[in-house]
């Protein structure tokens, strides 16, 4: 047992560490999404020419052939220090990683390094109005004429949808076989007029995720990946990429939550004293830390497991379901301590931190649904770690 | 980064494991557990021979020389049996005279607490004053060359087998008394939990001659001590819980209501999802701050009082929602069920409670925000 890095793995953080130092630009512009996103172009070519985008890739690929732990420390920094996120974070965390293990020579000469500069954005087509948790059911449809598949249906949540280029489109090419067996994986060209994107309004004010329509749109023989028939497996593996890269960025972002809810709190009266004398305060804030870090060596323990099996196991989806819980406990317990002042949001004068905990507060109701609801994972931990019985 | 047993580790893990449960069969806890003393001499004899009473202890004073999280994988096998046994008590008893002692008090109890010939207990809490760790009333009234001890300690664990006390006094020393020293009277309590029996022990007129009490103030070298020990019973807790979820895991497999196994429906198969979450998280904790007292040790006040608020926490919450499993029959003294229950609640309350060490927690972590925001 040893909990420690390395001397190499200190240099890669040292490394990593001063790059971002020097490197970071700042916070995000406020305006709105469009300037969000060519500021995370920008930042994303610069993490490119730097070596920094899609660090778990393979070299050969244009990645750095980064180590597990290499990955973890480089998630771990970039959010310890709030760098932005990457502007094509979907291509990066799932498309890539699908093309490298499922595509063929052509389809990863065509799509990877577009990928890492940012030049093309792609968003994931899997959800769809009637399919959410059960994907497998989903019925947006692909019909072979030709050479080229014609695909109808909608798609719901999707992210980025408005500035992608591409689409991880998961549709049914063969209505009559076993729901699973059904699904073939395209690559989308989202650029046509057959595909219309609406955005949809999240309950912050926001627009990131949309309905996208597909009308008798068009993908090429050619960009199916991994075989018509095996879309299940391939998207599997993109699910499995998202929550194994995602923890200790998460972890590390969570940390910094819980330092500015202690300054928070030493920032608010209560009960004659400040809200961090507050016994009852105190207790919550603790509480946090301690399961804060419960999700960090937990994650040190999935990752020494995946390190010595190869692939991410399934206790990943206690980590996703802890990370929801306590980002939703933090941002509750900020409004908490906030008292009546939590009324208030962003633009308003006596806001409390501009409304930031408000923003928060709305943005996590999020993380129980996104990426897999919390009750899906449950199903998933009961099932898969306990081995207890299938309801379906 | 390494965050998993070695095979050594696991290979103390499987022989504890394995010896344990051939040993501590239902039938064989519930007979000690009915017994006058709850202490099971063949059983920790056994357990001596092992090696497991001086399993921390330095090899120079007969012990093994494991670090903490040997020690924490044996307790957390011991928690998973629910073993009747005073290595808890004996082997903190050992760390404090190691920590604290000088050589001849070494020399004179510690090869005899490694063999598992000679049975130590700490014995803090003082009867009339709030029962939190440090807080200690006990006067050691100076007298020639020694001390003399009146009052009672109370919740002190397997007293009734234990040859010798670590008595702690208000003036932050430590005294080590024969039970069969003159004006020391035994007084069995109640406990909840049958397997670990608690008692008062009354002091009248104790005199302690200067070689038994143990040079300088406690504070110099007991924190390290105590940090350990609520490892080690965060790590028993750890097991019961995971017992209890294993329990309950069979259970809701095998049982069957409207055609299925109850496993099946999710508000019993996401009850076991979340007792999976609190044990997993406690064990993590656990070994985190195992780890850290052997490798770390400026983390390891507030790695283990996380372990400890926790773990004090999930040991009692887990055997609770697997009664909740089982349904009536998780009620039933037949049940092994409440024997994990009531284990995991006593030890929620014993070393500080889980708010005792949440305050630990917040006192620590604002503190170091408060100097981050400052630098």
């Amino acid at each position: 047992m040893d909990l420690t890095l390395s001397p190499s793995e200190e240099e890669f953080r040292d490394e990593v560490r001063a790059w971002l130092r020097a490197n970071h630009p700042g916070p995000e512009p406020e305006a709105g999404l469009d300037e969000v996103m060519s500021f995370r172009r920008e930042w994303q070519l610069k993490l490119h020419e730097a070596g920094w985008a899609g660090i778990s890739w393979p070299q050969e690929y244009g990645g750095r052939g980064a180590t597990m732990i290499e990955q973890a420390i480089f998630a771990a920094e970039a959010s310890r220090q709030e760098a932005p996120a990457p502007a094509n974070v979907l291509g990066l965390a799932m498309g890539g990683p699908v093309v490298i293990a499922h595509g063929t020579e052509e389809q990863k000469a065509r799509y990877l390094e577009p990928i890492l500069t940012g030049e093309e954005i792609w968003c994931q087509g899997f959800s769809e109005p009637e399919s959410g948790s059960d994907l497998a059911s989903l019925k947006t449809r692909a019909v072979k004429d030709g050479d080229e598949w014609v695909v109808t249906g909608q798609k719901v949540w999707t992210t980025f949808a408005q500035y992608a280029k591409w689409c991880m489109l998961v549709a049914r090419t063969d209505p009559d076989a076993p729901k699973h067996q059904g699904l073939t994986y395209f690559l989308m060209d989202m650029e046509q007029d057959g595909v219309q994107t609406r955005p949809l309004v999240q309950i912050t004010g926001e627009g990131e995720f949309n309905e996208v329509f597909f009308e008798e749109a068009r993908v090429p023989d050619e960009n199916v990946v991994g075989g018509v028939g095996n879309g299940w497996a391939v998207a599997i593996t993109t699910l499995m990429n998202e929550r194994a890269g995602l923890a200790f960025g998460a972890i590390s972002q969570i940390q910094n939550s819980l330092g500015r809810l202690s300054k928070l709190a030493r920032e608010t009266p209560s009960n004659g004293g400040t809200a961090a004398d507050d016994p009852y305060f105190r207790q919550r804030i603790a509480q946090l830390h301690i399961e804060v870090e419960t999700m960090r060596l937990n994650a040190y323990r999935g990752l020494t497991k995946t390190m010595q099996s190869g692939i991410p196991g399934p206790e990943g989806s206690l980590g996703k379901w802890q990370w929801a819980d306590l980002n939703q406990d933090l941002t509750e317990l900020a409004l908490e301590i906030e008292g009546a002042y939590s009324m208030l949001a962003r633009g308003s004068e006596h806001a409390v931190a501009g409304g930031a905990w408000q923003y928060g507060f709305l943005r996590s109701r999020a993380n129980s649904i996104e990426g897999g609801t919390t009750d899906i994972l449950k199903n998933i931990i009961a099932e898969r770690v306990l081995g207890l019985p299938r309801l379906r | 980064m390494y965050f998993d047993l070695t095979d050594e580790q696991q290979a103390i893990k499987s022989t504890a494991h394995d010896f344990l449960a051939s040993r501590f069969k239902s039938e064989r806890i519930r007979e000690i557990a009915a017994g006058a003393s709850g202490f099971d001499e063949n059983g920790w004899k056994e357990m001596a021979e092992l090696g497991w009473a001086g399993l921390a202890l330095p090899e120079e004073w007969g012990g093994q020389g494991l670090g903490t999280v040997e020690l924490a994988v044996l307790f957390e096998e011991m928690g998973y049996a629910l073993v009747p046994s005073p290595l808890l008590s004996n082997t903190i008893a050992g760390l404090a005279i190691a920590a604290g002692g000088n050589d001849e008090q070494r020399q004179r109890y510690l090869p005899q607490l490694a063999s598992g010939e000679l049975l130590a207990t700490p014995a803090l809490m003082d009867a009339g004053v709030p029962a939190e760790p440090g807080i200690f009333a006990m006067a050691a009234r100076e007298d020639g060359d020694g001390v003399v001890l009146d009052g009672e300690k109370t919740l002190v664990m397997d007293a009734a087998s234990a040859d010798l006390f670590l008595v702690a006094t208000a003036d932050g020393r430590r005294h080590l008394v024969e039970q069969d020293a003159a004006g020391v009277t035994v007084v069995p309590e109640e406990s909840i939990d049958l397997t670990r029996r608690l008692s008062s022990v009354r002091f009248e007129g104790v005199r302690v001659t200067s070689e038994n009490t143990l040079p300088g103030s406690a504070e110099t070298y007991f924190p390290p001590v105590f940090s350990r020990a609520c490892v080690a019973i965060a790590a028993e807790s750890t097991g019961v819980a995971q017992r209890a979820l294993d329990f309950s895991v069979a259970y809701a497999k095998d049982r069957q209501q409207f055609g299925r196994p109850i496993g099946a429906y999710q508000a019993v198969s996401h009850r076991c999802a979340q007792m999976l979450l609190e044990t997993e998280n406690s064990r993590s904790a656990v070994y985190g701050a195992a780890w850290a007292a052997d490798a770390e040790p400026e983390s390891l006040p507030l790695a283990a009082s996380m372990a400890k608020a926790y773990a004090s926490d999930a040991g009692w919450r887990v055997p609770d929602a697997a009664i909740q499993v089982h349904g009536g029959i998780g009620f039933t003294w037949e049940h092994d069920l409440h024997f994990f229950l009531k284990r995991g609640r006593a030890n929620a309350a014993m070393f500080g409670d889980a708010k005792w060490h949440r305050e630990r927690v917040a006192e620590a972590v604002l503190a170091r925000e408060t100097a981050a925001a400052n630098a």
